[in-house]
């Protein structure tokens, strides 16, 4: 049995601790705010940028020639992974879940015998990963989306990843993110971004009333537009998956954090009811002893 | 002539304009381009430049554009832009720095580049910098 003390102690601290989590709640959740209306004037972008891409990729199937970051390297050997996780915790399973898809992707890619790459954005990925893969881990990016995802950020990776694929370091890159869907749930979403993922040759034709089959006329060419293209499309990817990953953070954040202070309150109505029994115990036991004492002389 | 299209520019970060315009006068990379209602469908590279949209047989609105691509169709025209910027946000001054600053990375990417990209970009750059001087010199002077 504690003492009255230890349990006014306990008491205090889980008081606290209460406080902490409760204020946490309220940052993620301005935070989940404005990550989600970045992520949300960010869409149009992504997908006027993807159906331009669609549209000049279509003509560009089947011929010889046409860009490898397009079509795909004839070999499909090494593969990279960029995982994108948090930079801290206290997140509930938010981290855990992309680094456990991420080992998943990783033993399958090694069990048909192809290599595999890592390229990390967050230190909580990193950290979980160094433990198995220490050795694939190619490099790390911290402080993503301190300030807000920015799209120059974006941009840094996607040109490093593309200096990588024109150096032949990998044939296929694949993003793994928390795509948001709720402050609830996150779903793990692994995503091709190299060779380039044409919805139209992937997904099942749909009837377009956009008029996205016509003809085009291109100025310059084809060629032109596709090499200033495919690098742009790339970031605009990876900014869209940062964008999502930064959202699903503050979302997975905020749940973790309403769950604590949400225990933290049933600890402390646990741990009061026994501090005044014990209390109340001690009061009647002495009074006892007074009474005892009394009838005694 | 009662016809518009729908103009929409967008960057990265924003849909920053949406509205029906006369025309729009867009800086593609081989010359300005001038779209009208019913214009066939097409794909262009932008030039840094100034993006001219008209209405009622006059320019309302210019803004400048670092950059991007355009596409058209009949009924509208979509810019997808790098980065974008109104006429009033321009000033001389900030024109001034960053065309400095544009010259010193160039210099200093020509200086230790791993790549020819690197210096591409650089550039580039220099070359947004450039361009965006020569309109707040012309703002200037129109003021």
């Amino acid at each position: 049995m504690p003492s009255l003390k230890d349990l006014k102690t306990r008491i205090s601290s889980v008081k606290s601790t209460q406080k902490i989590t409760a204020a946490m709640k309220m940052v993620a959740a301005a935070k989940l705010r404005r990550a989600q209306e970045n992520a949300e004037a960010a869409r149009p972008y992504a997908e006027k940028m993807n159906q331009i891409t669609a549209a000049i990729a279509t003509s560009f199937f089947g011929i010889e020639g046409a860009p490898d970051m397009l079509v795909g390297k004839k070999s499909n050997k090494v593969y990279l992974l960029i995982v994108c996780t948090a930079d801290r915790g206290l997140c509930g399973g938010f981290n855990s879940s992309i680094v456990r898809e991420a080992r998943r992707i990783v033993e399958d890619l090694t069990s048909r015998k192809k290599t595999a790459k890592l390229l990390c954005v967050g230190r909580k990925g990193r950290d979980n990963l160094k433990r198995t893969f220490a050795s694939d881990i190619i490099d790390t990016y911290e402080g993503i989306g301190k300030q807000g995802v920015s799209f120059e950020e974006a941009i840094d990776i996607a040109s490093r990843v593309a200096d990588m694929f024109e150096a032949g370091e990998f044939d296929v890159c694949t993003i793994l993110f928390n795509k948001f869907q709720s402050a609830m749930t996150q779903t793990t979403t692994p995503q091709q971004i190299i060779p380039f993922n044409n919805p139209q040759t992937t997904a099942p034709e749909k009837p377009d009333n956009s008029g996205s089959d016509a003809v085009y006329i291109f100025e310059p060419d084809e060629e032109e537009i596709l090499a200033d293209l495919l690098p742009r499309n790339l970031s605009v990817q990876i900014f869209q998956a940062l964008l999502e990953s930064s959202a699903s953070e503050h979302g997975a954040r905020m749940t973790a954090m309403d769950n604590a202070s949400r225990n933290a309150n049933d600890m402390i109505d646990g741990l009061t009811l026994t501090y005044n029994r014990t209390r109340q115990a001690a009061i009647t036991k002495e009074l006892i002893e007074i009474i005892s004492g009394a009838e005694a002389l | 002539m009662a016809e518009n299209i729908e103009f929409e520019l967008v960057t990265p970060s924003a849909l920053v304009m949406s509205e029906a315009a006369e025309m729009v006068v867009i800086p593609g990379a081989e010359g300005d381009l001038g779209i009208l209602p019913n214009h066939s469908p097409l794909i262009a590279t932008l030039r840094p430049g100034i993006l001219d949209i008209y209405e009622g047989g006059k320019s309302m609105q210019r803004i400048f554009v670092s950059g991007g691509v355009c596409e058209v169709q009949p009924e509208g025209c979509t810019i997808l832009a790098d980065e974008v910027l109104t006429e009033n946000e321009i000033t001389r001054a900030s024109a001034e720095k960053r065309l400095v600053k544009a010259k010193k990375t160039l210099e200093e990417t020509i200086a230790h580049a791993k790549n020819f990209r690197e210096v591409n970009d650089a550039q580039k750059r220099l070359a947004i910098a450039k361009e965006l001087m020569s309109i707040a010199e012309k703002i200037e002077k129109g003021s």
